[in-house]
This record gives C-alpha cells, sequence and structure tokens, in this order.
C-alpha cells in the first residue's frame, strides 16, 4: 500500500489558480510551509482559504500553478495518492464515520496508510490520550459533541502521521475552555510531530496567539505576508476586512 | 409446545435464509448507495454450477465450495463488467447496466444450458428428517440454522476485528472521506462484491436445496426478498438487513400457519400489506444508520 515513502521537504504551492465555472476562486496564490512551522491562513469569506486547502489536497483541481513537496509535483494527483504523500486536513463541517467508535475512527487513518492493526490500535490509543478524549473511546462518534468530535478529527488527521496538517476552523464551536485546551495542544504539534501546520480560523486571537507567519488572502490573490504585527498594521488586510475608505 | 418450537424453528431456518440474503445485497449497497440488480444471479449462478459439477465423482461439500466460489467470481464479474465502468458517471447509468448483466446471465443460462429446471445434487441429509420435541424436523432448516448462524458470526468478526471490516465500514460510512484518509477504494468495493457473492451462493445451495432444482430466473424471488428485507431493516445498516430478514421470515411463517388454505395464494399481498404498515410507521426502516445517506 505504501509505494511511495514520504518525501521530504517544504510544501510549495506557485501561482495556483482555481476556476468555478469562469468565476476565479484562486487566481495565482503562491504558498510556502515548512515543516515545524504554523501558518495562519487568513481573509474575508470568499477569499479562497478552504479553496487553497481543496486545491492542494486535490479534491478542486487546478486550473493554473504547481503544488510541489520538496521536489516531488503534487498537483494532479488523486486525493487518496496526496494523502499517502503525508498531507492530512480536517474539515469545517465535520466529517467524521458517525456509526464507528471513537477508537475505530482514529485507528482507520492509521489502517489506511498500511499500519497493522496492533501499532493502528497503539497509535490511537496514544492519540486519545493526547487529546483528553480517552472517556469517549467506546462511544459512537455520533453522539460525540461538537468540540468533542472537532477534537477526533484532528486526533485521526494525526493518525496518518502527516508531514502537513491543514486546519479548516478548528476551534469554530468551542467554548473558551475548549479553544485554550485546543491551542495548547495544537502550538506543541509542529516541534513534537516535525509537521506544517496551517491553520484557517476566524477567531483572530486565536490565529494571533498561534501562528508564527501569517497570509492573508483576498479576492482570491495574497494582499499581505508576514508576522501577526505586520499583517494587523497593513492598510491593504484593513481594507480588505472592512472596505474601503474605513479610516476616512 | 410442539407447535411452539416448529414455528421457532421455521422462523429461524428462513429467517437465517433472508438475513443472509439481505447481508449480501445491503454490503454493496452501503457502500456504492447503489441496488445490485444482479444480485439474484449470483445465486443462479451457485446453482446451476451445481447442477453442472453434479456427474463428476466429487464429494459433495467439493462440489458446493466450487459453487460459492464461482458466485463470488460472478460477484466480483458484475463489479467490473455493470458497476466500475459507469460507476463515476451516474446513478442511471449503473442501475441499467447492473439489470442488463442480470439479463445477460439469465439469458446465457436459457442459451447455453436449458429454460426448464435442472436438478442438482444434493446429499441425503438434505431430505432426512430428525424428531425435535416430538415432530419430525427437516435437516435442510436445521443446517439453514447453523449456516446462517456460523456465516452471520464469521462476518460480524470480519466487520468488528479486521483491517478490512473497519475500512468497508469506514467507506460505508462516508465514501469520499474514507478515499481521502487514504483507504483503497477499488480493493474495497470488489471486496464486497466478493463478499456478497460468497454470501449469495451459500444462500444460493441452501435456497435451492428446497426446490431441488435450478432454473434461469431462480434468481428473482431472493432478489426480492433481500430488497424488502433491507427496505423493513433500513438500507444503510448491516444489522438492520439481518433484522428485516428475521421480520419478513416471522410475517410469513405466521401467515403460513394462520391463513386458511382459500387465502394462502394470497399471501404476498397479506406479506406486502404488513410491510407498507411497517413503512408508514417507519419511512427509513427499522434501523437509521449513519446520518449521510447520500452518494458520497
Amino acid at each position: 500500500m505504501l509505494d511511495d515513502a514520504k518525501v521530504r521537504g517544504a510544501l510549495m504551492v506557485r501561482d495556483a489558480s482555481v476556476e468555478f465555472a469562469g468565476l476565479k476562486a484562486l487566481d495565482g496564490v503562491s504558498l510556502r510551509l515548512e515543516p515545524g512551522e504554523i501558518l495562519g491562513l487568513i481573509g474575508p469569506n470568499g477569499s479562497g482559504k478552504t479553496t487553497t486547502i481543496n486545491a492542494i489536497t486535490g479534491q478542486v483541481p487546478l486550473a493554473g500553478g504547481t503544488v510541489r513537496i520538496g521536489e516531488r509535483i503534487i498537483s494532479g494527483l488523486s486525493p487518496r495518492k496526496i494523502a499517502l504523500l503525508g498531507v492530512a486536513r480536517s474539515f469545517q463541517i465535520v466529517r467524521l464515520f458517525n456509526n464507528m467508535t471513537t477508537l475505530e475512527n482514529v485507528e482507520t487513518a492509521a489502517l489506511a496508510r498500511g499500519d497493522s492493526r496492533r501499532i493502528a490500535r497503539a497509535k490511537a490509543e496514544a492519540l486519545l490520550h493526547d487529546f483528553s478524549l480517552e472517556r469517549h473511546r467506546d462511544d459512537l462518534c455520533g453522539t460525540l459533541s461538537y468540540g468533542d468530535k472537532r477534537r477526533v478529527e484532528i486526533a485521526r488527521a494525526l493518525a496518518a502521521e502527516p508531514s502537513f496538517l491543514f486546519l479548516d476552523e478548528p476551534a469554530a464551536g468551542m467554548n473558551v475552555a475548549e479553544t485554550d485546551a485546543l491551542l495548547d495542544i495544537l502550538r506543541a504539534l509542529p516541534a513534537e510531530r516535525g509537521l506544517g501546520l496551517l491553520i484557517i480560523d476566524h477567531d483572530m486571537s486565536l490565529i494571533m496567539r498561534l501562528c508564527d507567519r501569517l497570509q492573508v488572502l483576498s479576492s482570491g490573490r495574497t494582499i499581505a505576508e508576514g508576522s501577526a504585527d505586520e499583517v494587523r498594521t497593513n492598510r491593504d488586510v484593513i481594507e480588505a476586512y472592512l472596505g474601503s475608505g474605513a479610516d476616512d | 409446545m410442539d407447535f411452539a418450537i416448529q414455528f421457532i424453528i421455521n422462523v429461524l431456518s428462513l429467517g437465517g435464509a433472508y438475513a443472509l440474503m439481505a447481508l449480501g445485497l445491503v454490503l454493496v449497497y452501503g457502500i456504492l448507495k447503489l441496488v445490485n440488480f444482479a444480485y439474484g444471479e449470483l445465486i443462479m449462478v451457485a446453482g446451476y454450477t451445481l447442477h453442472l459439477v453434479g456427474g463428476s465423482p466429487l464429494p459433495w461439500l467439493v462440489m458446493a465450495a466450487v459453487a460459492v466460489v464461482m458466485a463470488m467470481v460472478a460477484g466480483l464479474a458484475t463489479d467490473y463488467v455493470a458497476f466500475r465502468p459507469v460507476r463515476a458517471k451516474s446513478v442511471t447509468a449503473v442501475l441499467i447496466t447492473s439489470f442488463a448483466f442480470s439479463t445477460l446471465l439469465q439469458n446465457a443460462a436459457l442459451l447455453f444450458i436449458s429454460p426448464r429446471p435442472r436438478s442438482v445434487p444434493l446429499p441425503e441429509i438434505f431430505s432426512q428428517s430428525v424428531m425435535i420435541g416430538g415432530m419430525p424436523t427437516p435437516m435442510r432448516d436445521i443446517i439453514t440454522i447453523v449456516a446462517a448462524v456460523v456465516l452471520l458470526g464469521l462476518f460480524a468478526f470480519l466487520m468488528q476485528k479486521t483491517v478490512l471490516g473497519i475500512a468497508m465500514r469506514a467507506a460505508a460510512t462516508n465514501f469520499t472521506m474514507a478515499r481521502m484518509l487514504g483507504v483503497p477504494a477499488n480493493l474495497i468495493i470488489s471486496s464486497a462484491f466478493a463478499i456478497s457473492g460468497l454470501l449469495a451462493g451459500v444462500v444460493g445451495i441452501l435456497w435451492i436445496g428446497r426446490i431441488g432444482t435450478v432454473a434461469p430466473a431462480i434468481g428473482l424471488e431472493p432478489l426480492l426478498i433481500a430488497f424488502i428485507a433491507c427496505v423493513i431493516g433500513g438500507m444503510r445498516s448491516l444489522q438492520g438487513a439481518v433484522l428485516g430478514g428475521f421480520i419478513l421470515a416471522f410475517i410469513d411463517t405466521t401467515l403460513n400457519y394462520t391463513l386458511s388454505q382459500d387465502l394462502l395464494k394470497f399471501r404476498d399481498a397479506f406479506t406486502f400489506s404488513l410491510v407498507i404498515l411497517i413503512l408508514l410507521w417507519r419511512p427509513e426502516g427499522l434501523m437509521k444508520g449513519p446520518a449521510s445517506g447520500q452518494r458520497t
């Protein structure tokens, strides 16, 4: 099953374009994600954040541009192939296997990569521990609370031992305590597992506290890049969020 | 008391056969959200294989094994011929290709074997009886119950404890997500068809064991039974299919015992009326299964 070993190197998106029936959802976006860093992808609704993830993971085809991991071009491969090359993601709307237990959900991701039953079970148990989900180990995922479901989804993505992990609004629907607990877990991930983490979220305080670097999209284009402070004071960003003339 | 034992054995043996039939159908449906209308022909293939190897000196169990293997091969062929080439394109296309494959197999049997029923070899034990609670009970009923228990047990083990089973359940809940995690879709689908063929093959032998002959249209009734059992139990749930099979058998057997000779001709009308009532009460079937029922 693992004919492709994971490729080493940074994830690089070059001039990616995506069109939906002639409408440009992404218009030449470039992005670089290094193993071990946390990149925040922000922007107003409809700016192309989720589309960027969909394009990298192969769920929507690129109209132009390339996606590479190190020297290996991954754009054009099937979502399954890309997943096996070490790219994992979570979804804005949680997509769990609702009639399977929490443990089985996490296990499935490890099994799909070719792990044995024993190893997959051990990995899943360890992840449930990391995410404080042990008490839901044998509960069907459909019965979990919203916050728990989101954590299961992240644990499941990690069970595949990805080199790059994309989280689409991981804290949506969580209360403050849950968000803080998640933040602690996420902050430690890149160093612990040597993975590159890309996060989309509307919660600016979460993004600002978590990310090493931010990239701002608007109407399918990159309008700013840099540290939290650089982005916060950028005129284009203020304009994109608040509309032009906001400071008049 | 005697009557009760007799009744229970009847329900269990008929229900076991119905449950296995329904399971084979719903297994493929669960993953692809498509009904395999060529499912009945897998039973036909098992029957004709048994007929064709009937003249050989092989022991009966070997012949039966060959018949089951041929049903599995036919199941895999259904995937490759009727489903895989058009699967991604449209539901309607698959509906038609699976009907076409069913017709093709039936007509091949008409043309190359015979339109008339052909006998199949059956071991002595199928026509023997044992006394249970003072009533003569056909051995084939006992064999059916044992076979159903063994197969349902093996099936439950496969789905709960093996990598293939977990992957199949994941694929049945959310096919797209399973693929995204790296579950090999084609392998999972082919496995589902092969297991579906295995169940059809065993049921085929038990079913034909009741009649003693095989004819080209023999698959129609099992297909209908399986379909109705799935609808009663809930199309999205494996347990539902098994439950539906036993409920349908319970209804059929009860009617067999209670209807007068004149009314017995119309048994199916009574059965279907009850099925309609069940569906009015629970339109999605008795067991709901995973929340997302759309094709993914």
